[in-house]
């Protein structure tokens, strides 16, 4: 039918690729916070625009790291089929985790 | 009737970018879910699709204004020290809410959690719009895709949840403020 083409079945590794390397960057925002928070030679190493503090530096080595990480399964995976279903219960436990991890009272226990 | 420039921007930040993201979220969980959750759902046109794949990528251009905003136009008046011997902490919202007990854990837990949790939203929604853009029709047969990408939507309604709700309690308790004043409509005298 016109203007409904059928679907077709793409290799499912570029869109797993896309949702492990978000997991992987939501949890850098959490793990980057902790360390410029606990660490305090990191909190002057994330101080990249001083307006903002370490923030500034927290969300960009992670965007940037979510960005490699999408970069590199990318290559790895483009034309491959992978376990997807794993692959997307990893990236929201990583999601989840984020959630939890940027909770001060939680981040505070480390 | 007024509005200084540093409130005109906290009001741009939430309520333009910040809720209207909100509000897209909904209407994209809809949509996600009632035309591309079964393979025997209905008919997918592509004029269909091409309105989902803008739909989401506006909305993740929306979600990095929103952060972007925050964090670098609003995030620094809100964490501005003041100069020694300030004891007018209005301008200084931050130090406004540290200095008393009763309202220092919107600032300890509040920013302290909407400052980092916002970032995960447009992180979570270019994921979702980029393997949409990919898939398309294509995600009624990769249930485990879909099922990312909803769960991934679903969180970043929850995190832009979070941050809207502590933007708005934080504006309340210490409103950013202060800069020069804009003049909305000039009201007569009583």
């Amino acid at each position: 039918m016109a203007g409904a083409p059928k679907a077709k079945l793409n290799p499912n590794g570029p869109g797993a690729a896309a949702v492990l390397a978000a997991g992987i960057g939501a949890l850098a925002v959490a793990v980057f916070a902790i360390l410029a928070d606990k660490v305090a030679a990191i909190k002057i190493l994330m101080n990249f625009y001083k307006p903002t503090g370490p923030l500034s530096g927290v969300t960009t080595g992670a965007i940037v790291l979510w960005l490699v990480a999408w970069a590199v399964l990318q290559w790895r995976w483009s034309r491959r089929n992978v376990k997807v279903k794993h692959v997307t219960v990893v990236a929201l436990i990583l999601l989840f985790l984020s959630l939890l991890l940027t909770f001060p009272p939680i981040a505070d226990l480390f | 009737m007024e509005i200084t420039v540093r409130g005109l921007w906290t009001m741009i930040h939430g309520m333009g970018f910040g809720a209207l993201y909100l509000m897209a979220c909904s209407g994209a969980l809809v949509e996600l879910y009632r035309r591309y959750t079964s393979p025997l759902g209905p008919e997918i046109k592509i004029e269909d699709e091409r309105f989902m794949r803008i739909y989401l990528t506006a909305m993740a251009v929306l979600a990095w204004i929103t952060v972007l905003t925050g964090a670098y136009i609003i995030y620094p008046w809100y964490r501005a020290a003041p100069p020694p011997g300030t004891t007018n902490l209005a301008e200084f919202p931050q130090r406004l809410l540290m200095s008393n007990p009763s309202t220092s854990a919107w600032h300890s837990i509040g920013m302290e959690w909407k400052e980092h949790v916002a970032w995960l939203v447009p992180i979570s929604i270019t994921m979702a719009a980029a393997v949409f853009s990919q898939y398309r029709r294509s995600l009624r047969i990769h249930p485990e895709l879909r099922a990312a990408v909803l769960g991934f939507v679903w969180i970043s309604l929850f995190a832009a949840g979070i941050a809207g709700f502590f933007g708005a309690m934080l504006n309340k308790n210490a409103p950013v403020a202060g800069g020069p004043t804009i003049t909305i409509v000039q009201g007569g005298q009583k």
